[in-house]
């Protein structure tokens, strides 16, 4: 990057915040992030949180007991509605790790430069997230212990996968998605692991982020290996990202039920990934930055710019609920028109009608920058997004499910008491797990805070 | 060469900009087994070195390569050879549905090789380094930028080469130990 532009991203540029607040320099940038994981004391606030979170956690780990005891009859899956919950909180974590992967490979890729305080945790969230998310499809095999049965193996039975079958290509794209965030994140973490290790006072934590860092020493050479290295992975995550939430729908739209069946399907999951991902991304970044004072560094542009994206994202989703029915209209498909009919005027309107005003109508606001602005607005209206892209998927599988082609096999889904308790519960799995990330990793990327600086500009030419 | 075994001369500066210019005085003095430490990649350093064949490209083709063939071979056999199923009428053979899986484990074995062919590249992991000797070093990681020449180059001579060293303007040079 030019130094002027570099000056300038620092600087205030049309009124826009700036990507970090002035006056740091390598050591302070230093120092501030990695004091967070090695000196400052546990407070009240993070082990009532983390004791909360655990809580929730031990309820998924009660409710999966209970699963494993009695079997899915103890969910509100039937038939016609044989997917429920499972899959439909199994879409919704997944998309949530898009954003992550979104922030980390594609913006590095589009030398987004803001990016950088961000990239660290958002990774984390992803790998959370999709950690979340694969928890779903196996609960829901029935025979859980035999979820090794999807993965190509020798075996004495003589049997194989299908390949021809989406939901077996959801276990590669799943499984690919979860390995490369996690390789992507690792290496990210590799220089800031050899700062820890050199930063720690005590000899315990050194050994630990000494052995993690494998003896980094930031030589030339090994940088400019881990450079290629860190583009080429952002290069095939890029591809990857956009494929798994397209392979997610895959698991819908090779199938012919009614509302599942649709081309826009790839695009349009793709799309509602991102808006979920990014209002997670920001009930997120709004707490840690306030809590642990790294609003120099999260600053209100990438607030904004997180805000904006939203409403892109989720302008796109509202195309896409446009072009739903239209097609289906366009085709003259009686029972692809009576779906969305249904879906309107069915008993599950109220579900519909709560979509259309959270996905769609409510974060129109965004528009407005004072809002835009407000961490207080935005993070209410990413908690609206985030719950209204979960009844998008209870939408399109559930909705899609109890109406088909038979009157006679049409029926209604009621989620039961353990249905709610697996849902919470992977919540609480989820920020328990980003509330031990915060203490234990440095939350943002040292190194590439470092290169945000001016003094990081080489001054001399080539 | 001096009784203790010496490592290398390492010189100290504070930002990246003399740290190049150094490397790239040390590197027309004919000075070859050198290195550069930063806490972040300074762009050109490594080419100022003399460092001109970053193979990670080349690695993590073959990679890709491995997988994306490896993964279409694998459904071919599974589902034309090994187990062949009617499904729908299709070929055994129906390469359309197999590209999804080509393309995951393509990506899977290509990523596999970027951090791992990195890692091999730099000889990591490599918990002990003479380096880490240095008091110093250690701010390698937060705020400090270093040259080390290392006294296997044939022209390192502890005296001259300090005195080179400390010619280039830095904040001091010490010697780094076995």
């Amino acid at each position: 990057m030019e130094q002027k532009d570099r000056v300038e991203e620092i600087s205030v540029r049309h009124g826009r915040p700036p990507v970090m607040a002035p006056g740091h320099t390598f050591a302070t940038i230093t120092d501030k992030i990695s004091s967070i994981v090695l000196t400052r004391p546990v407070s009240l606030g993070w082990m009532l949180g983390v004791g909360f979170a655990s809580l929730w956690a031990f309820i998924l780990l009660f409710a999966v007991s209970y699963l494993f005891y009695q079997g899915v009859g103890i969910w509100g899956v039937n038939i016609p509605v044989a997917w429920g919950f499972a899959i439909v909180n199994f879409v919704w974590w997944v998309g949530i790790g898009h954003a992550g992967t979104l922030i980390s490979a594609i913006l590095l890729l589009l030398r987004q430069s803001w990016r950088n305080s961000i990239n660290r945790f958002a990774e984390a969230m992803t790998l959370f997230a999709v950690a979340c998310a694969g928890m779903f499809p196996v609960l829901h095999l029935g025979r859980p212990w035999l979820a090794y049965w999807l993965f190509p193996y020798p075996n004495t039975m003589n049997v194989w996968p299908q390949f021809r079958s989406p939901l077996v290509w959801d276990v590669f794209a799943v499984s690919t998605y979860f390995t490369v965030s996690l390789l992507f994140w690792y290496q990210g973490l590799i220089p800031d692991l050899a700062t820890l290790r050199d930063r720690a006072v005590n000899r315990h934590t050194r050994t630990i982020y000494g052995f993690l860092a494998m003896g980094w020493r930031g030589s030339a050479r090994h940088w400019k290996r881990y450079h290629t290295a860190y583009l080429i992975l952002a290069g095939l995550a890029t591809p990857l990202v956009l494929s798994v939430h397209t392979v997610v729908s895959y698991d819908f739209t090779i199938a012919v039920v009614p509302g599942w069946h649709s081309t826009i399907f790839p695009p349009f999951f793709v799309a509602g990934a991102i808006y979920s991902g990014f209002a997670m991304v920001l009930i997120l970044a709004i707490p840690i930055r306030y809590f642990y004072g790294l609003e120099d560094f999260v600053t209100m542009r990438h607030l904004e710019n997180s805000g904006m994206i939203m409403l892109a994202t989720g302008l796109i989703v509202a195309y896409g609920y446009i072009m739903e029915p239209f097609m289906a209209w366009l085709s003259g498909n009686k029972y692809d028109m009576y779906q969305f009919w249904d879906r309107a005027h069915g008993p599950y309107w109220w579900v519909f009608l709560s979509l259309i005003t959270m996905n769609v109508v409510i974060p129109q606001v965004l528009w407005i920058p004072k809002v835009r602005r407000n961490p207080a607005w935005l993070f209410l209206i990413s908690l609206d997004v985030l719950i209204g892209m979960w009844i998008e998927r209870f939408v399109i599988v559930v909705i899609s499910l109890h109406r088909d082609f038979l009157t006679s096999s049409w029926g209604m889904y009621y989620p039961t008491r353990w249905d709610w308790f697996t849902l919470l519960g992977t919540v609480g799995f989820f920020f328990m797990c980003m509330l031990l990330f915060l203490r234990v990793l440095p939350m943002i990327s040292i190194f590439e805070l470092r290169e945000l600086l001016p003094e990081a500009e080489v001054k001399v030419e080539p | 060469m001096s009784l203790v075994p010496v490592y290398g001369l390492l010189a100290e500066f504070d930002n990246p900009t003399d740290l190049l210019l150094a490397a790239r005085r040390a590197h027309e003095e004919g000075y070859r087994k050198m290195d550069g430490y930063s806490p972040f990649p300074v762009e050109g350093l490594a080419e100022a070195m003399g460092f001109e064949r970053d193979r990670m490209p080349l690695v993590v083709l073959i990679g890709g390569l491995l997988g994306c063939v490896g993964g279409y071979l694998m459904q071919w056999w599974i589902s034309a050879v090994s187990y062949p199923i009617n499904s729908g009428g299709k070929p055994y053979n129906s390469w359309p549905a197999f590209l999804v899986v080509t393309f995951e484990v393509t990506i899977l074995c290509a990523a596999l090789s970027a951090l791992f062919g990195m890692l091999g590249l730099n000889g990591l992991p490599m918990p002990y380094h003479p380096l880490f000797h240095s008091a110093r070093f250690e701010f390698a990681t937060r705020d400090r930028f270093f040259l080390c020449i290392e006294a296997s180059d044939p022209r390192f001579e502890l005296t001259q080469t300090r005195r080179f060293l400390e010619g280039l303007g830095g904040h001091g040079v010490s010697e780094v130990p076995y």
